[in-house]
């Protein structure tokens, strides 16, 4: 964390140990990640321990705390993804990318992760990158999603 | 006591001026199914169409109207005409859509869902009488995708905070009268008659109280939460001040999970609308009620959407469930008496204060009153998000409102991973608390998934317990350890290694967790299994004894084959196959090494969509 993020995350919280989740999230939010120097700033900050910091951010499956890769792949786990071949999409792209679900790949391109609900159960199976939602995705259009990048990026 | 009066009359005005307008107006489903449709892009493509040709048109981005499967759906209201639906609209088709009206002023036929009129037009069929809408009695969904819901005023012209303005003019105990007499009770999950627990919280003396709105959607293949905030936020402010007031609380929060931007993004566009109209804050329209209402994102956990587990991840602690009692209502947030509803129980409130208890329990059965919504996902041929009055059948929904699967119905899975499988037999059941709860499920927060006959009973079973067991906060010994032997059993049952033995320990094991765990995670989670059991015994049994899986789903248990007759050789799944598993000169069949395939798919897929044969590639139950 730089020290402008945590000059400005003293700025926007009171300091109070009940903040403790909303201050991970807007550190996160800020660097990608939790770095152990930020988790160790924070803990001085709000005088809560890095243990109970430690205990409290990996309870929550939103914490990450290794640097992710530049764009972020979800693939929807949940009941309707999973009936309609969610886990087959998550498979094509472990393979493809050669990565591993929460991790970043060897490039630090990608960013592959697994996740409960998108909240587009009805146009299952859905996947996102970055910011934006894809409904009625298939094994083959991931694919196709995949290759449209990598022609993008070598054109 | 001040009123909305003013304000409202101009909302109304503005609203029938934009109803009556000279230019054409167009609707779109811009919530977050339809952007993940790709309304997005067929917004540009409008815009830009307009551009071209220096066309007006007022573009409104409306929440989500339901028949999710029609997204990306573009409504046209011409002036002078009603407003028209169009389905499955992409910015290819953007043109001809437009054309249809603007050169040949005709209706765009082949994507025509229906109209919004009174009356009949131009042979259309009427919007609300689409197979998936007819059933659907609309009352908590009555705004999604007709209003703008980052624009208060829309809200404001229908109706909106006369509930509000209602309750401030009478003492809390009518408001409690009301809600009492309309029988609602909670939709979360558990089904808690709202008024009782109100009593509870507002009859304990305390210098402060809490409400919260549960807003965690923690069941996965449920979004009824999400949409109903993202079409139509207010309604759910709404319900929270005559919540807050009734409870005697002056702080609401809204616990929301992190994976819904928009809707969080929503959430606060209304609130700051809600402030400057003084909606918000100290003496609510010149009452002597205070109320403030804050945002608190989830960070995820399944357990979280438990209330005492809820309130530790608030307080800033890991999400671990106590035990009860203290019940919130008495002993909640900061120790003081603190009331959690649903996001759904909160906007349904609004309209039972607005048009009264007896109206509201009018629909239902007896002891479910009023309607729910559900979203109908899976193997379904319409999904989609639906609200229909309690007591409806699951036939109803699932074959009339649903249009049935294509492939078979198997079964329909209700509550998430806290309810369980019900087949055939159920589908003349109707949906309602007690009726599911004989059956071994749960009604759940509104989740309704279909399976068909290619969807295998163990494979379901086993992932909703790799759920509840990856979401187990581990506190106690029956959840922590229970659900871990479960997926295990089940996994070696997967994977073909099943002993008959197996079944017996199966149940035990879920009687012991039920009756042992400390929360309603632990102590629902086995039920998936226990209703898969009961009800489909033999799709366990053909793979415990004949190591088969009936619907060709668990991977250890299927093989891939490449049918030579009708493999034409295209090398489409040589290129896709990521571990060259097939090989083959073009033109001629191929071969598929069993020892080097994956069971992912992409060869199956590819031939199925992409490639000339089309079939030749088949999925067989059997090693
Ligand atoms: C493991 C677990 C998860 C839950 N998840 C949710 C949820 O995501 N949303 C929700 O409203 N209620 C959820 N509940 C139920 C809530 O604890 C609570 O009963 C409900 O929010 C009360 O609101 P209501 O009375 O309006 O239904 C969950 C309960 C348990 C045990
Ligand atoms: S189950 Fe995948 S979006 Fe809900």
């Amino acid at each position: 964390m730089t020290n402008q993020v945590f000059s400005d995350v003293v700025r926007e919280f009171k300091g109070d140990p009940s903040e403790l989740i909303p201050v991970l999230q807007r550190v996160q939010a800020a660097d990608g990640y939790l770095s152990s120097d930020s988790l160790t700033r924070i803990s001085r900050w709000l005088r809560i321990s890095e243990n109970e910091i430690y205990g409290v951010a990996t309870f929550f499956a939103q914490f990450r705390f290794t640097q992710p890769g530049e764009h972020i792949i979800k693939v929807c786990l949940g009941t309707a993804c999973h009936v309609k071949g969610g886990e087959q999409i998550l498979e094509v792209l472990k393979r493809r990318l050669d990565v591993q679900p929460g991790r970043a790949t060897a490039d630090g391109k990608y960013q592959l992760e697994r996740v409960a609900c998108l909240g587009c159960c009805a146009l299952a199976p859905v996947l996102s990158i970055d910011e934006k939602v894809y409904g009625e995705t298939s094994v083959l259009r991931v694919h196709q999603m995949i290759e449209e990048r990598e022609n993008r990026e070598n054109a | 006591m001040r009123t909305l009066e003013a304000q409202r009359n101009r909302a109304i005005q503005a609203w029938n001026e934009l109803q009556n307008n000279a230019r054409p107006l167009i609707y779109i489903g811009a919530a977050s199914c339809g952007l993940a449709a790709g309304a997005a892009e067929v917004i540009d493509a409008i815009r830009r169409y307009l551009a071209e040709r220096r066309k007006e048109a007022d573009i409104l981005k409306v929440g989500c109207i339901g028949p999710c499967y029609l997204e990306p759906l573009v409504d046209i209201q011409m002036p002078g005409n009603p407003r028209v639906s169009y389905s499955n609209i992409t910015p290819d088709l953007v043109k001809q859509l437009f054309n249809s009206f603007f050169e040949n002023g005709e209706v765009f036929k082949p994507h025509l869902v229906g109209h919004f009129g009174l009356n009949g037009f131009a042979d259309a069929p009427k919007f609300f009488e689409h197979p998936m809408l007819a059933r659907q009695v609309r009352i908590v969904l009555r705004n999604c995708g007709i209003i703008d819901p980052e624009k208060i005023d829309h809200y404001l012209a229908r109706d909106g905070y006369k509930a509000l303005e209602k309750c401030l003019s009478m003492p809390w105990s009518d408001v409690l009268e009301m809600v009492k007499a309309s029988g609602i009770r909670g939709r979360g999950g558990a089904g808690f008659p709202t008024w009782r627990k109100w009593l509870v919280c507002r009859e304990t003396a305390s210098d402060m109280r809490y409400l919260i709105c549960n807003a965690d959607e923690g069941d996965p293949g449920a979004f009824m939460n999400r949409s109903l905030i993202e079409g139509d936020p207010h309604s759910v402010l709404e319900g929270m001040l005559i919540a807050g007031y009734t409870i005697g609380a002056c702080k609401g929060i809204i616990y929301i999970r992190a994976e819904y931007p928009l809707a969080i993004e929503r959430l606060k566009s209304a609130i700051s609308q809600m402030r400057e109209l003084g909606l918000l804050g100290r003496q609510i329209l010149g009452s002597d009620f205070d109320f403030d209402i804050h945002i608190k994102e989830g960070a995820g956990a399944f357990v979280c959407g438990e209330e005492t587990a809820l309130i530790a991840s608030i307080e800033g602690r890991r999400g671990m469930p106590r035990t009860r009692p203290p019940f919130p209502a008495v002993s909640g947030l900061a120790g003081k008496p603190t009331i959690i509803n649903n996001v759904e129980t909160l906007g349904t409130l609004p309209n039972i204060i607005r048009n009264g208890a007896d109206w509201y329990s009018s629909y239902g059965t007896e002891t479910s009153k009023g309607t729910k919504t559900f979203s109908l996902v899976g193997k379904v041929r319409r999904t989609g998000l639906i609200e229909v009055p309690l007591g409806t059948t699951l036939r109803n929904v699932i074959d009339d409102v649903g249009g049935g699967s294509a492939k078979g119905f198997k079964a329909v899975q209700t509550g998430g991973p806290s309810g369980g499988c019900l087949g055939e037999e159920f589908l003349d059941s109707p949906i309602d608390y007690e009726s599911l709860a004989a059956a071994g499920s749960i009604m759940g927060s509104g989740g309704l998934i279909v399976l068909d006959k290619n969807t295998c009973i163990v494979d379901t079973a086993k992932y909703f317990l790799n759920f509840t067991q990856a979401e187990s906060c581990g506190k106690c010994v029956p959840c922590r350890v229970g659900t871990r032997h479960l997926v295990d059993i089940l996994e070696k049952i997967s994977h073909g290694h099943g002993e008959i033995s197996d079944i017996a320990k199966l149940e035990r094991l879920a009687v012991t967790i039920k009756g042992g765990a400390l929360c309603g995670l632990g102590q629902t989670a086995p039920n998936p299994v226990l209703t898969a059991l009961k009800y489909f015994r033999g799709e366990f049994l053909a793979h415990i004894i004949d190591k088969r899986c009936p619907a060709a789903v668990c991977r250890d248990l299927v093989i891939y084959r490449i049918i030579k007759d009708k493999c034409t050789g295209c090398q489409r799944c040589v290129k896709v196959c990521p571990t060259g598993a097939i090989t083959g000169p073009r033109s001629e069949a191929h071969n598929l090494d069993l020892s080097k395939c994956i069971k992912c798919r992409s060869c199956y897929e590819i031939c199925r969509f992409d490639a000339i044969a089309g079939d030749a590639i088949v999925i067989e139950s059997g090693v």
